[in-house]
Order: structure tokens, then sequence, then C-alpha cells
């Protein structure tokens, strides 16, 4: 990859700082906001309460006390340090002992991730296969063989957003989004895929769903998923469905 | 002994919050916590509780909570008429309390109050903090706002038995700045300045999440660029020009355009705007901002030693 140019730090609040490395949605661009977010886990400056990785850009929260501009200095020559070798940065974050408070946020990793697509927990898998032209198992076979990553958590607690959706998938959302997602339910809204972590109202295409929960908040490591993971879908049958979904419950 | 909180009736929205869930915002978790933690911490103080202890947010209308053992209570933020067992009791002051009914009524000159009760609301934690994540349905009490019914567990007490209310004659005052305008730190947008420029009210579909303002609207840039961190005191500027101020319970990411933020001395002010309140803003730039902060931090610092003085004196 190419050296990339220095972000820009805007002021997000009085306590947080927001680094732009652009404005699109990018994978280059995502893959320097995760390298510059380890890269600053590793550092575990005293003065960083949260690190909020989004898109193209990365949220710096500080202790309210510490000197708002003396925090920028430091984010500007990390963020000279890291701009000739983004992509070998996140390549060799096994060294990044992650901050406690950030909770177990480390290397990125591959998490596959099991769906089970159509019939009562996807919904629109047949709607959305013809109106793409294609049949329920190609649709199936494309999702499945898509390498995602999760460029940023948000919207709701534990919801990814997933880059890396094959173009020729993208679709509109629902023209009336439904009152009741299921929580798990594997969907595409636009040129983007997600999952539903909780039961929620929702607009996107659901496809599937998986028995995972994405997210638990009594759990140590409260996400499935942490930014800048790569993820796969795996489709699984209805008893496997039911299996994973028992083994969940014993093991939270 | 253990002590438990019953809710009578649960207000308009009680929660339980402590000063919020941070280190947790990269998956999607809000900060939470009391919207305003100075009047929070402040509250605490005045009952001898770590800043950090649990207390109840009161939403426009109290809760009728009963104590099945003595406690010692204290209200900070906008005023109530509380009445214990039909008895006046004061605001903004540690009141001693025998078992029996606190009634909170409707607040005055403000939104929002934090009854803080010695030795805190002793939920258990989740991801760290006490708070109530409502639109995650976590922390607090089940996750969601106060009910009819609803039997809290609270801290150890040093309490000791008494037969009425009791009272000192001093008490805290709230900040009185209401008539000032909200300070904010402009963002590049076109229309940043001209969010001082007109006057707005707050919506009465306002909550924790954001304050929405009703007003003239502001010139959109159109549709939603990609989602970027968001932060309590961003101003968002969706399409249809009513900006919205988000607060504690804000989303982490966003897709709206953004005004700027609200500094950080002026977030407490905005936990008492009612709806139909009008609302003026005035831009600041970053040194003013800071020195705000610091203003507003000493003050409490000075209201909080002057309290433990106080105490110290009974």
């Amino acid at each position: 990859m190419s050296p990339r140019a220095a972000c820009d730090i805007e002021a997000l609040a009085d306590d947080a700082w927001l680094l732009r490395f652009g404005d699109r949605i990018d994978p280059e661009l995502n893959a320097a906001v995760h390298a510059m977010a380890a890269r600053l886990r590793a550092r575990q400056p005293g003065w960083l309460r949260d690190l909020v990785p989004a898109y193209a850009s990365l949220g710096v929260f500080f202790d309210p006390a510490e000197d708002a501009a003396r925090v920028h200095g430091e984010l500007l020559a990390l963020v000279d340090e890291a701009s000739p070798t983004v992509s070998g940065q996140r390549a060799s974050g096994g060294d990044c002992s992650p901050l406690p408070l950030l909770a177990g946020e480390g290397v990125p990793r591959l998490v596959e991730i099991p769906v089970l697509y159509g019939g009562e927990h996807g919904s629109d898998l047949e709607s959305s296969a013809s109106e793409l032209g294609l049949s329920p198992a190609e649709l199936i076979a494309r999702h499945t063989a898509g390498d995602y990553t999760v460029a940023m958590i948000g919207f709701a607690p534990g919801f990814p957003y997933l880059s890396g959706l094959d173009p020729a998938l993208a679709l509109p959302r629902l023209a009336t989004p439904r009152a009741r997602v299921a929580a798990g339910s594997v969907a595409i809204g636009g040129a983007q895929t997600g999952i539903y972590p909780r039961e929620s109202p929702g607009g996107w295409r659901v496809l599937g769903r998986t028995p995972w929960v994405l997210f638990d908040p009594d759990r140590q490591a409260p996400t499935r998923l942490l930014p800048g993971d790569r993820v796969r879908f795996r489709a699984i049958d209805a008893d496997e469905f039911a299996r994973l979904g028992r083994g969940q419950d014993t093991a939270s | 002994m253990t002590r438990t909180l019953h809710v009578l009736a649960p207000g308009l929205l009680t929660t339980v919050q402590d000063r919020g869930r941070g280190g947790w915002r990269h998956l999607g978790v809000a900060l939470a916590g009391a919207l305003d933690s100075d009047a929070a911490s402040l509250a605490n103080r005045l009952v001898g509780n770590a800043a950090d202890a649990a207390v109840l947010e009161l939403t426009l209308r109290g809760p009728t909570l009963r104590f099945d053992a003595p406690a010692r209570v204290a209200l900070a933020g906008a005023a109530t008429a509380m009445r214990f067992d039909g008895e006046c009791v004061p605001c903004g002051r540690p009141v001693d309390l025998p078992a029996g009914t606190l009634e909170l009524g409707a607040l005055r000159g403000g939104a929002r109050a934090w009854l803080a009760i010695d030795g805190g609301i002793d939920v258990a934690p989740v991801l760290g903090s006490r708070s109530t994540d409502l639109r995650g349905g976590f922390g607090g009490w089940e996750g969601r706002a106060l009910r009819a019914g609803d039997a809290l567990p609270l801290g150890a007490t040093h309490a000791r038995p008494i037969d009425a209310p009791r009272a000192p004659a001093w008490w805290i005052d709230p900040a009185d700045d209401a008539q000032l305008p909200i300070r904010y730190c402009p963002s590049v947008h076109p229309a940043a300045t001209a969010l001082a420029r007109r006057a707005w009210s707050v919506s009465a579909s306002s909550n924790r999440q954001g304050l929405r303002l009703q007003g003239d609207a502001l010139a959109s840039t159109g549709g939603d660029g990609v989602s970027e961190p968001v932060a309590p005191g961003t101003i968002q500027l969706p399409a249809d020009g009513g900006p919205i101020v988000l607060l504690r319970d804000a989303q982490t990411v966003g897709g709206y355009a953004k005004l700027g933020h609200v500094v950080a001395a002026d977030l407490p002010r905005l936990a008492q705007c009612v709806p139909g309140q009008p609302l003026h803003f005035a831009p600041v730039d970053a040194a003013t901002a800071h020195r705000l902060a610091c203003a507003a931090r000493a003050r409490i610092a000075r209201i909080g030693v002057m309290i433990d003085a106080r105490l110290a004196a009974v």
C-alpha cells in the first residue's frame, strides 16, 4: 500500500478530538483508522478514555482535566509516525497490549459467523434474490463468499457495520421499516451488510439469522465482534442453528 | 442491615444513574449517566456518598418512594415540593428521614433533579457502571425507567433511628445562569454560525438521547454523510434543518452534518431545558470553552468543600 497523507484533527467535544482520514467509505481509509486506533491503544497514554473507530475517522476521548492542546500535540506526533506505514501497523498489531479500560480489543481476528438463511429467519431472502435476478441459493453463496470487515460498531450497542459486500448484492432499504427485526438477523441495507444485535425496528433486508448473541453486557467481552475484525458468514441448517443457540445459553 | 427502596409511583421518567459508562464507546455503548453529573455528585456529597454513587434522576415529575429504614437523602438540580409522610422537607441539603414515604412532586425551574440516598442505589454495575442505558436496555434497574412496585437495594448506611425528618438550615443553590445563551464551538459547516443568529425552542420530542430544537430551519447541505463519531454536546443538523443537540444517551456514531459542539461547562444546563423553553446559542472559541470548564470545575470543588465543612460542623 502506498504511503498515506496525515489525517486532519478536528474538535469533537471539549474532551475529544476527531481524527479524519477522509470522508468516504473506503477499505484503505478504514484500515488507516483501525491502525491508528491500535497504535493509540498500544501507547496507552494516561489521558485516553475512549476510542471510537468509524469508517473514515477516529474519535479520541481524553480525561477532561487534561490539557486539550497537549493531547492534540501528542496525536499529531503519532499521526506523523504512523502515516508512512499504515498498512504495516495493522499487520504487526500483535504486540498491542489492550488498555484495561478498552477491555480486550486487540489484534484483528477472522471471525466466522453461522447463519441460517431463509425461511422464518430470513423473510427477505426470496424477494431479495428475485430482485437481484438470482436464485436464493446463489444469493446465499455470494453472501457467504464475501470477505467482510467490521468497519465500525455503532447505531446500537454491538451493531457491526460490515464493509466488503459484493456490490452486485446492494439492495435498497425497505420502503416501510419493520416494527420488529429479531436479534441476530443478518441483513443488507444499501451497500452494507450487518447484524441486528437486539430485537429492534429496522428497514434492512433480512436474509437470515445467526444463533449467536452479538451483544451481552453481562459478559466479560460484551461483543462477539470488535472493530477491525474480519468476518465471514457460514450457512448452517436448522439443526445446527438450534444446537448453537442452546450451547450459547449454557456458555453465558 | 439491608435496606430497600420501594417505588410506589414512578414519576414521569425516573432512572438509576451514576457518572456514566466510559471505555466502551468503540462497541457502540453510550456514555449514559446523570445528565448533570456535577449536580448528581453534589447530591451525593450532601449525603456522604462517593461522587460516583448511583442516584435517581428525576424528569419533570418525581416519584413516590417508601423507605423501609432510616435514610439520609438530598435532592439537587431543579427544585420540587418534597413531602415526607405529608410533611414538607427541603431540597438542596441533607435530610435525615425515618422509615416512611417520600413524595416528590412536579419539578420547578428545570426539567431534572437528582436524588441521592446515603449508601447509594446498590444495583449491580454493568460494564463498570450502574447507569441505566435506556436504548440498550441494560444497567441501572433492569435496563429501564422505574415502575410502581420496583424494590431497589440500597447500600450500607450510618443513619441513626429518628422519629421525624431533620434537616439543617443551610442549603446549596443550583447555578442561576438560565438566561445565558448556550455556548458552543462552531464547526466549519456553512450553517454553524447561523445557529447563534436564530431563536430556538426546545421540542417536546427531546429526551436523554438528544435535545431537539424548533425554529426557522437552517440550510441543510442535504443527505447524510459517512457516519463518524459523535459525543454528548455534538450539534447535529438533519436534512429537515432542525438541529439536535446530543446528550448522554447519544449513539456513538452518526451520519448527520455537525454544526459544532456545546462546551462542557454548559452541558448541565441542557439537562434543565423544558419543552417549549426558548434557547439561544453563542459561539465561543476553544480557549473560552477551556476557561469555562475550569471555572465550572472550580465552582463545584468550592461548593463541595463548603458542604464538607458544614457537614463536619453538624
